[in-house]
C-alpha cells in the first residue's frame, strides 16, 4: 500500500516537473511563432500601417475583397483578391514549387540511385554533392547571378561553344528566361537533400531482394520499376511534401536574382513588398495569411493521409 | 556476371557529371574572386591570376568584419539556446508519462511548418515591443520558430530510445530531474546534440528574411544580408569580385564543416525529415 502510495506520489512530481521542463520551450514558441501568426492574422483585417500599428482598426474582409459601389449603378471589387498581381504571384509559386519539386525528384533519386552502389570514391562524391546544399541560398543566388550574367557570364560562353545558343541571353533580365533562372538555382541548391532524404529510404531496403532477382535474371530496369520503386516510394512521397512545403514559401532567391519583377514575384515576395515597401502593413498581413493558409491546409492534408495509410498497413 | 565495359564507363560518366554540377559554381565563384580589372571580364575555366585583391577590399574596410562576427555571434548563441531549451523539453517529452504528450509534440512540430512570411508582421511588432530593432537579439530570438521545434524534435527522438534502465538507479537515490538530466543524459547525449546543434548553426547562418527585416544599419547586418546589399553605383558596375571573395568567405567555413561532419548531418537531416 504504502508503496504504490509513494510511487504514485513521485509519478504525481514527475508530471509536475514534466511541465515546469517544457514551460520556458513552450512559452519562447508562444512568442516567437503563435502570438505573431495570431497577430498577422489580425492586422489582416485592420488598416494598420507600419508606423501606426497600435491605433489599428478592425475594417472586416477589406483588405481581401472590397465592392466599392461608385453610386451610379456601376462599381469595382479592390483588395487582394481582385489584384491580378497577386495572382500573378500565386501564379509563380506554383509554377516554381511544381517545376523545380518534380525536377528535384528526378535528379534526387538519379543521384540517390549513384550513391546506393558500391564504387570506389563513393565517399568522396556523397561529399561533393552535400556541397551545393551546405552554401548559403543567398551565396548561390550570387554565385548563380554572375554565372548567368548576359555579358561575362560562363554559361551563356558555355552554351555558345556548344552552339546551343547564337546570342547571349539575358537570363535573369529578360522576363521570358527569368523563372527559369530561378528554377536553376533553386534545383542545383537543393537536390542534395532530395537525394540524401531518397538515399536514406533506399538504404532501407534490404539486399537479399535483389540477389533473389538478380539469380532469376530480371532485368535491372524492371527490378527498379517493380521492386525498388515501390520500396522506396513512402520516402520519395515525406521528401517531395518537404520540399513543396518548403517551396511554396520561396523568398530568398527570387528577392537576390531577380528582384523587382512580375515574371517571378512569389507570395513571399509579394507579402514582403506590401509590408515594408509600400507602406501597405494591412495588405501584405493579408497576403501572409493566406499564404499560411495554403501551406496549412495542405499540411493538415498530407498529416491526415499518412496517418491514414500508417493504419492501412497495421491492420 | 560482371558488367559490360560500356556500363561501367556509363555509370563513371554519369559519377562525373554529378560531381563536376555540384562543385564547379562554387570553383567558378573561387576563380572568380581571385581575378580583378579587367581579367574579370573574361571566362576563363582554369584559374590564371591569384590576385587577392578582392579579399584585401573585403576585409580592410571594417564593416564585412563586423558583420561576420555578427553571423559567429547569432548563430552560437542560437545554437546554445535552443539546445538548452530543447534538451529540458525533450527530457519531458520522452521520459515522463503525461497527458497531451503526442498531441503537445505535434503542435511543436507543426511550427516547422510555419512559412517565415506569416508571422513576419506579428514578430515586428513583438520586436519593436521588445525595443530589439537593429539588435543582434532580435534574431537570436526569432530564429527559435525554426530551431526550436526540429531540436525538440530530434532530441525527443534520440532520447526516447535510450534504456529506461539507465535513470532507475538515479531516481532510486531520489536524484532530482534537473540532476538526471545533467548526469545521466547529458553524457549520452552528445552525438544527438552536436548533429542538432550543427543544422541549427547552418541555418542561422544562411537566414535572410529575418536579417533583412529586423536590422537597419550596416554594422549590424549579418552576412547573407550583407552580400546581398552589395551594390556599385550602376548597374553596370556591380563589384562581382568583391561579391564572389565575401560569398567565399563566408561559405568555405560551412565547407568544411559539411565536409568534417558529413555522416552526422546526414543523419540529422533524415531523422528531421520523417517527421512526419
Amino acid at each position: 500500500m504504502a508503496k504504490t502510495e509513494q510511487r504514485s506520489r513521485l509519478s504525481r512530481s514527475r508530471t509536475r516537473s514534466a511541465w515546469l521542463f517544457l514551460a520556458p520551450m513552450l512559452v519562447m514558441l508562444l512568442i516567437v511563432a503563435a502570438w505573431p501568426l495570431g497577430r498577422t492574422i489580425w492586422f489582416s483585417f485592420t488598416d494598420a500601417s507600419l508606423d501606426l500599428m497600435s491605433e489599428a482598426r478592425w475594417v472586416g474582409f477589406r483588405n481581401y475583397l472590397e465592392y466599392v459601389d461608385f453610386g451610379d449603378g456601376e462599381g469595382q471589387y479592390y483588395g487582394l483578391l481582385a489584384d491580378p498581381r497577386w495572382w500573378r504571384s500565386v501564379w509563380n509559386t506554383i509554377l516554381f514549387a511544381a517545376v523545380s519539386v518534380s525536377f528535384e525528384t528526378v535528379f534526387g533519386l538519379i543521384i540517390a540511385l549513384v550513391l546506393n552502389q558500391q564504387f570506389r570514391g563513393r565517399a568522396f562524391v556523397r561529399a561533393a554533392v552535400l556541397i551545393p546544399w551546405a552554401i548559403p541560398t543567398i551565396v548561390s543566388a550570387k554565385m548563380w547571378a554572375w554565372m548567368l550574367h548576359d555579358q561575362f557570364g560562363i554559361i551563356n560562353d558555355m552554351f555558345m561553344a556548344l552552339g546551343m545558343i547564337s546570342e547571349p541571353i539575358a537570363w535573369t533580365a529578360s522576363p521570358e528566361t527569368a523563372m527559369v533562372a530561378v528554377m536553376m538555382v533553386d534545383i542545383w541548391k537543393t537536390t542534395p537533400f532530395m537525394a540524401l532524404l531518397i538515399l536514406a529510404g533506399l538504404q532501407m531496403v534490404p539486399g537479399d531482394i535483389y540477389e533473389a532477382a538478380k539469380l532469376d535474371g530480371v532485368p535491372a530496369w524492371r527490378v527498379f520499376r517493380r521492386l525498388t520503386l515501390p520500396l522506396i516510394m513512402p520516402a520519395v512521397l515525406v521528401a517531395v511534401v518537404f520540399r513543396a512545403l518548403d517551396a511554396l514559401r520561396v523568398f530568398d532567391i527570387v528577392y537576390v536574382l531577380t528582384p523587382n519583377t512580375d515574371a517571378t514575384r512569389t507570395m513571399s515576395v509579394y507579402a514582403r513588398e506590401n509590408l515594408f515597401d509600400f507602406d501597405q502593413f494591412a495588405y501584405g498581413s493579408a497576403a501572409s495569411t493566406l499564404l499560411f493558409v495554403v501551406i496549412a491546409l495542405i499540411t493538415i492534408t498530407f498529416i491526415m493521409a499518412t496517418r491514414m495509410d500508417l493504419e492501412g498497413k497495421r491492420s | 556476371m560482371k558488367p559490360a565495359l560500356w556500363q561501367t564507363a556509363g555509370f563513371y560518366a554519369l559519377v562525373a557529371i554529378i560531381v563536376l554540377q555540384a562543385i564547379f559554381p562554387f570553383y567558378y565563384a573561387i576563380l572568380t574572386s581571385l581575378e580583378d580589372g579587367q581579367a574579370l571580364f573574361e571566362v576563363n575555366y582554369l584559374p590564371k591570376a591569384l590576385n587577392f585583391a578582392n579579399y584585401q577590399a573585403m576585409l580592410s574596410g571594417g564593416v564585412f568584419g563586423k558583420q561576420i562576427l555578427n553571423s559567429v555571434f547569432v548563430a552560437s548563441v542560437v545554437v546554445i539556446l535552443s539546445l538548452f531549451l530543447a534538451i529540458t523539453a525533450a527530457f519531458a517529452l520522452s521520459r515522463i508519462h503525461f497527458r497531451g504528450r503526442g498531441l503537445l509534440l505535434l503542435t511543436v512540430l507543426s511550427v516547422s511548418m510555419f512559412p517565415q512570411i506569416a508571422v513576419l508582421s506579428g514578430l515586428f511588432e513583438v520586436i519593436r515591443y521588445f525595443g530589439l530593432f537593429n539588435s543582434l537579439w532580435s534574431l537570436v530570438f526569432s530564429y527559435m520558430i525554426f530551431t526550436l521545434p526540429f531540436t525538440v524534435w530530434v532530441l525527443t527522438t534520440f532520447m526516447r530510445n535510450l534504456p529506461v534502465e539507465i535513470e532507475e538507479a538515479a531516481i532510486m537515490d531520489g536524484a532530482s530531474s534537473f540532476t538526471i538530466i545533467r548526469r545521466v543524459f547529458l553524457p549520452l547525449m552528445w552525438p544527438a546534440m552536436v548533429t542538432t546543434g550543427l543544422l541549427a548553426f547552418i541555418h542561422a547562418w544562411n537566414e535572410f528574411l529575418f536579417a533583412l527585416t529586423f536590422l537597419s544599419t550596416d554594422s549590424q547586418r549579418t552576412v547573407p544580408v550583407a552580400i546581398a546589399l552589395i551594390s556599385g553605383r550602376s548597374e553596370f558596375e556591380i563589384p562581382w569580385g568583391n561579391i564572389m571573395a565575401a560569398s567565399v568567405i563566408v561559405t568555405l567555413p560551412l565547407v568544411a564543416l559539411v565536409l568534417v561532419f558529413q555522416r552526422k548531418i546526414v543523419s540529422g537531416l533524415t531523422a528531421g525529415a520523417v517527421k512526419g
